[in-house]
Parts: structure tokens; C-alpha cells; sequence
């Protein structure tokens, strides 16, 4: 599979909810439709509420990677405005 | 724009919202909104405009904090009776959301002023106590086109309308002339029971909230009356006048008139 290059990068680890989706969410305003967010993260809600509010929000979950015992990273792809 | 740490903490519950997000969170900011009274009505309302972070808030009453508020006006407290209202709530608000700049304007508001006063700002809210303040504030909206967020409380009742210049009804389209003052209630017997007008406060609040994002539905056209001893709230279609006269067809009232009469002001 093709290796997805991300457009931008933000880091949140240290962050607990809802601040890990605020951040998220002020990050992909910022971006262009069609551009791809990685988001990496050590709040383990998170790897599963970051996801489905970015659903919810209209863009699309492009992976989810428990990358080693304490962090995640995610892949989002802005499809909405 | 780029919100401090600080305000990204103290906006989140907005920014989670799909409505509001940050972009919505920026319209706010830079939001200016002109309040006409900081009595039991301003005081809500502009605690929790204060609260949601708009950019300027700025409000005209000519009053001084008594006891006798204090059952029901919550910006002010014991120890500011005496202070100018305005000066009381600046300090309530200032220690709430220091990122808002308040605006307070201790003085009557008049025909000569009021179009001088409302020209900057976005929106205006009248939690006015009487009907001369009303009418002036209502002809004054339509003459600038300025959105007006209009609310008034009396003894268990509540109301609460939306105005869009050009686009829906005026407060005249709703009640043409102010009604003569025997019919009026003297403030003595205006008694009001202490929570309606956060109630109705609250309601114009959302009202200015939902005006500045652009989100949802306004009470345009629309009556909005609580009544808090039957817990209803009704919906009253008004529709726009085509001969009233001030935002009918050919209207009467093209400049700012005399309002006065003798109605009790307090
Ligand atoms: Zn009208």
C-alpha cells in the first residue's frame, strides 16, 4: 500500500480530552478539502473519540496506528468546510 | 486568527461544536454588540456575551446600583449599591473574561444620540424597562439597519423578538403606538418575579449568539412569550407590516422623534 504523506503534523501528547479534539479540530480548519492531518497523541480515549468525532464532523478516517506502548497516530483527510 | 492557549481552553466547549468551531469562535471575537440597559435584562445577557469571549461589548444606562435590584439584577452585588450600573457590571464582567473590551456609557439615551452610538456595532440589544426607550430604540434600528434583539419582562411574563431590518417585522409592525400611559402599569405594581428576566435575558443572549454565527433560526416575524407561572412558551407569528409606520412601504417616521411622555422611567 501506498505510504500517505500528511500536509500537517500536530502533536498532542500530554493532552486529555476534549483538548485533544479542540486542537485537532482547530488544525483541520486551518487546512485545504483534500488535504491529510496526522495527529499524534497518548490519550488513549482519544485514538477512538478523535476518529469518530472526525466522522461526525464530515471527514474521513484514514488510520488509526498504536505506533508503540504509549502513542498513537492518526490520519485525517479534510473532506468538508 | 490565532487563539492564545488560554483561549483555546476557555472557547473549547464552543470549538467541539460543529456550529461554532474555531472559525465560529473568530466571528465572535470580533463582534461588537451595543446593550441598552445593564439592569435585570443587561445583566444576563451581558454576562454571558461577556462569557462567550465577543470582542466589544458596550451598554448605556444612566442608573446607580440600589438595594431594591439586587433581588434579580445578578452583575451587581452589595457592596457596588451606590456605583453606577455600568461602571458595576464593567467590573463583574472585566473579572469574568478579560479578553472582552466593555464599553460602559453612563448617560442618558436619547434621539440625538442613539444613531451616533449604534453606527459601529453589529447588533444591538434592548433590555430597556420602558416603552419611550422601546420605540426609540426600535425606529432607531430600522432608520441605521441594525439587527435589534428586543426583551421585555413583566410580573410572570416574558417576550422576546428578533428584528432584521429590511428582512421581517419591526417592534411597530407588533404594537404601532405605544399604548397611552394609564394603560401602562406604574413601576410600584411592575413587580417581577427574580429569575424571568435571566430567563428572557438568556433567550436574547442566544438570539445575539445565533445572529453573529449565522447559525440556526431567530425569532424573526416571531413573538416569543413565556409565561413562567404556567411554564408555556408561544410562538406568535407577526407578520411585517406593509403600511407601518416605520418600515412599511411609505413610512411616516423617517427621523427620530419625541419620545418622552409621562411614564414612570426608573
Ligand atoms: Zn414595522
Amino acid at each position: 500500500m501506498e505510504e500517505i504523506v500528511s500536509d500537517k503534523k500536530i502533536d498532542i501528547k500530554g493532552l486529555k480530552c476534549p483538548y485533544t479534539f479542540v486542537k485537532s479540530k482547530l488544525a483541520i480548519e486551518g487546512m485545504e478539502k483534500g488535504q491529510v492531518l496526522e495527529i499524534l497523541l497518548d490519550y488513549k480515549e482519544a485514538s477512538n473519540s478523535i476518529p469518530k468525532s472526525m466522522e461526525a464532523h464530515g471527514h474521513k478516517v484514514l488510520k488509526v496506528e498504536n505506533i508503540n506502548d504509549t502513542d498513537w497516530v492518526l490520519l485525517i483527510k479534510k473532506e468538508k468546510d | 486568527m490565532d487563539f492564545t492557549e488560554d483561549q483555546i481552553m476557555r472557547y473549547s466547549r464552543h470549538i467541539i461544536l460543529p456550529e461554532v468551531g474555531g472559525k465560529g469562535q473568530e466571528k465572535i471575537a470580533k463582534a461588537k454588540v451595543f446593550m441598552i440597559g445593564a439592569g435585570g435584562l443587561g445583566c444576563p445577557v451581558g454576562y454571558y456575551l461577556t462569557a462567550a469571549g465577543v470582542g466589544t461589548l458596550a451598554m448605556i444606562d444612566n442608573d446607580d446600583v440600589e438595594l431594591s435590584n439586587l433581588q434579580r439584577q445578578i452583575a451587581h452585588s452589595t457592596n457596588t449599591i451606590g456605583m453606577p450600573k455600568v461602571e458595576s457590571a464593567q467590573a463583574t464582567f472585566g473579572a469574568l473574561n478579560p479578553d472582552v473590551n466593555i464599553v460602559p456609557l453612563k448617560f442618558r439615551l436619547s434621539k440625538d444620540n442613539i444613531l451616533d452610538l449604534i453606527a459601529d456595532y453589529d447588533i444591538v440589544i434592548d433590555g430597556s424597562d420602558n416603552f419611550p426607550t422601546r420605540y426609540l430604540v426600535n425606529d432607531a434600528c430600522v432608520i441605521a439597519k441594525k439587527p435589534l434583539v428586543s426583551g421585555a419582562i413583566l410580573r410572570f411574563e416574558g417576550h422576546v423578538t428578533t428584528v432584521l431590518p429590511g428582512d421581517g417585522h419591526c417592534y411597530r409592525c407588533l404594537f404601532e403606538e405605544m399604548p397611552p400611559p394609564g394603560l401602562v402599569p406604574s413601576c410600584q405594581e411592575a413587580g417581577v418575579l427574580g429569575v424571568l428576566p435571566g430567563i428572557i435575558g438568556g433567550l436574547q443572549a442566544m438570539e445575539t449568539l445565533k445572529l453573529i454565527l449565522g447559525k440556526g433560526d431567530v425569532l424573526k416575524e416571531t413573538l416569543l412569550i413565556y409565561d413562567a407561572l404556567k411554564t408555556t412558551f408561544r410562538k406568535v407569528k407577526v407578520r411585517k407590516n406593509p403600511e407601518c409606520p416605520v418600515c412599511g412601504d411609505n413610512p411616516s417616521i423617517k427621523e427620530l422623534q419625541d419620545y418622552e411622555a409621562n411614564y414612570c422611567s426608573s
